[in-house]
């Protein structure tokens, strides 16, 4: 007897991605999309895409997504949760959207305990614009506009938002993750499910920060950003649940 | 029944009467009032409410609205105009209706909160980046901020696309009689078919999943849409450009002035005539699309035109665009929260007269 062992989730549609090889998205996409088809919540699910590489996601996802101007999907998110309490809405943002051009409206869409999800992703450089400093690169790391590596004395320190956010009595779910082996794909898989679950009981703000791999925009190679990010970044961003009320 | 009413909320009744289902804004004089009161009216009728983080977060929000069908506006005064603007281009170019509001100040800068009409080429010439286009109407009286507040919702998702509504801040201060009773409707909207609605996201069930996107990368695709939006433009210039026309047989010289200025210009019409000086004055009513046509079938038989309005002089350049060859165009206006008076348009036209 044959027995299927490996399926599409119905959450993501059957066509090719145009992420590079050794990419985070790709696994970040699929691990939302079982979890829209283990709720069964497709059919009511709508998500929010960035500006960045994952701009294309409504090609890729087999639910509603609309796009956002850069920084705003939280409060695109914010004008559709209103006006469709019912519906799932979350949004999949990058460093630069979320942390940079997008603070604004992330810290207001926390505080005001927005009940949506949002999957941060973050790969600690603008991996669309070939590679500039994002809000979260490290100090000391070289990227197209700090080739000689971030200094704190001219760029400051990379931002941690889950912690940051973390301190509004808005948010109430906020972990992070990685997607760098089998084990943490099923752990931030448990961690973005948790995010969806709460807003379905209605309980607010969640989000799941992921520290994502691009060794496009990072210059390095696929298994060189693995070990990075688990010796380097990991240290600056730790992994685990901060906060759950 | 007659009441006497502000004009912000005049425009806030309007929209309520018109189908509101979301407001969301940021504050800024001098249009408070709108805010105020709807902060106080809608979540009693179950509608959103809700004080954006800064005009950006507002403008977005009308899109996130906006995209499930739903009826969104935000209200602002012209620096706040000036950060949404591109939003407002991607709402055109996502072809996403809703109504946007400037209480008109003046400027630039931070200027002051007194009224101006200083944002009519950010308002005519798609304020953002990129070819884009949104009908504006301009209302006079509060009356008409009535009327086309409640006609904006349809206007916006005939064309699918959002309908600005400019009127100054002394407009929006001003409290006049309305009797909602005679409203009549002045845009009279036709909808020849039903709204389509295939397009809205509202979660994929018994259906396909959809998407709202601006970005075409493929060969060709861009182009192809901006020829689909033209198309659109073209369609709205055709069919939904209004004015009104105060002729009077033997006419020498036509005032035209839009909003508060045009409310000014009659005055100083009826004065001049008073003294038998024969003065029309046209209205745009709609700036965009703009009246060319109906201003050139003028210039046929009115050879001197005055053009009023409180700024440098911007809507003049559509009124030489449409005069006939022989006619002659003058301009008079006040910028930065400057009111034109009839005592000023009385005199500029006596001057005109004896040139």
């Amino acid at each position: 007897m044959q027995k299927t062992k490996f399926v599409k989730p119905e959450g993501l549609k059957n066509t090719r991605h145009n992420y590079c090889p050794g990419c985070g998205h790709g696994i970040v996409h699929r691990i939302i999309a079982e979890i829209v088809d283990e709720l069964n919540i497709r059919e009511k699910t709508i998500g929010v895409a960035p500006v960045g590489c994952a701009v294309f996601a409504y090609d890729y996802w087999n639910f509603d997504v609309t796009e956002a101007p850069h920084g705003r999907p939280p409060a695109i998110a914010t004008g559709i949760k209103r006006a469709l309490p019912e519906n799932i809405v979350f949004t999949y943002q990058g460093d630069g959207d979320l942390a940079a051009i997008g603070m604004a409206e992330i810290v207001h869409a926390a505080n005001r305990s927005e009940n949506i999800s949002v999957i941060f992703v973050n790969n600690t450089v603008y991996g669309m614009t070939s590679g500039q400093m994002a809000p979260t690169t490290l100090v000391g790391q070289k990227t197209l506009t700090t080739p000689y590596g971030r200094e704190l004395n001219r760029e400051g320190y990379p931002i941690k938002m889950c912690e940051l956010l973390s301190v509004l009595d808005g948010t109430k779910y906020v972990a992070r993750g990685t997607v760098i082996s089998p084990k943490n794909v099923l752990l931030t898989k448990s961690y973005i499910k948790k995010s969806f679950l709460n807003q379905i009981n209605n309980k607010g703000f969640s989000i799941v920060e992921i520290l994502s791999m691009c060794p496009t925009g990072l210059e390095m190679g696929s298994v060189e950003t693995l070990s990075w990010i688990e010796k380097d970044l990991i240290k600056q961003f730790p992994l685990g649940v901060i906060k759950d009320v | 029944m007659k009441k006497l009413i502000q004009g912000n909320i005049a425009l806030c009744e309007g929209t309520i009467d018109g189908g509101l289902d979301a407001y969301y804004a940021y504050p800024i004089t001098p249009q408070n009032e709108i805010s105020a009161y709807f902060a106080k009216v809608l979540p009693k009728k179950n509608k959103v409410f809700l004080q954006a983080e800064s005009e950006i977060a507002a403008i977005n929000m009308v899109f996130g609205t906006a995209l499930t069908g739903k009826r969104a506006m935000t209200t602002s005064s012209s620096p706040g105009i000036s950060l949404m603007q591109e939003t407002i281009s991607y709402l055109c170019a996502c072809e996403l209706p809703c109504v946007i509001v400037n209480v008109m100040r003046g400027g630039p800068g931070l200027g002051n909160i007194s009224g101006s009409q200083q944002d009519y080429f950010q308002s005519t010439r798609g304020g953002g980046h990129g070819d884009y286009y949104h009908i504006v109407l301009a209302p006079y009286n509060v009356k008409e901020i009535y009327e086309f507040a409640k006609e904006s919702f349809l206007l916006a998702e005939k064309y699918r696309n959002p309908v600005m509504i400019i009127f100054d801040g002394y407009l929006g201060q001003t409290m006049e009689v309305m009797d909602t009773n005679s409203s009549q409707g002045k845009l009279n909207v036709k909808i020849g078919k039903d709204i389509d609605k295939s397009w809205i996201l509202d979660g994929s069930k018994n259906r396909p999943p959809r998407k709202i996107r601006s970005l075409l990368m493929d060969e060709g695709e861009l182009e192809q849409h901006n020829w689909k939006l033209k198309k659109k433009y073209d369609e709205i210039k055709r069919s939904e450009v209004r004015s009104e026309f105060y002729d009077i047989e033997g006419a020498e010289v036509c005032i035209v002035a839009f909003g508060m200025s045009a409310r000014v210009g009659l005055d100083a019409m009826y004065k001049l005539r008073k003294e038998g000086i024969k003065v029309a004055l046209f209205r745009p009513i709609t700036l965009f699309p703009f009246p060319y046509k109906q201003i050139s079938e003028v210039s046929k038989n009115i050879k001197k035109f005055l053009v009023v309005e409180m700024n440098l002089g911007q809507m003049v350049e559509d009124v030489k665009l449409s005069v006939l060859e022989d006619g002659e165009v003058y301009f008079y206006g006040r910028p930065g929260g400057g009111l034109v008076t009839s005592l000023e348009i009385i005199e500029n036209i006596k001057k005109i007269l004896n040139q």
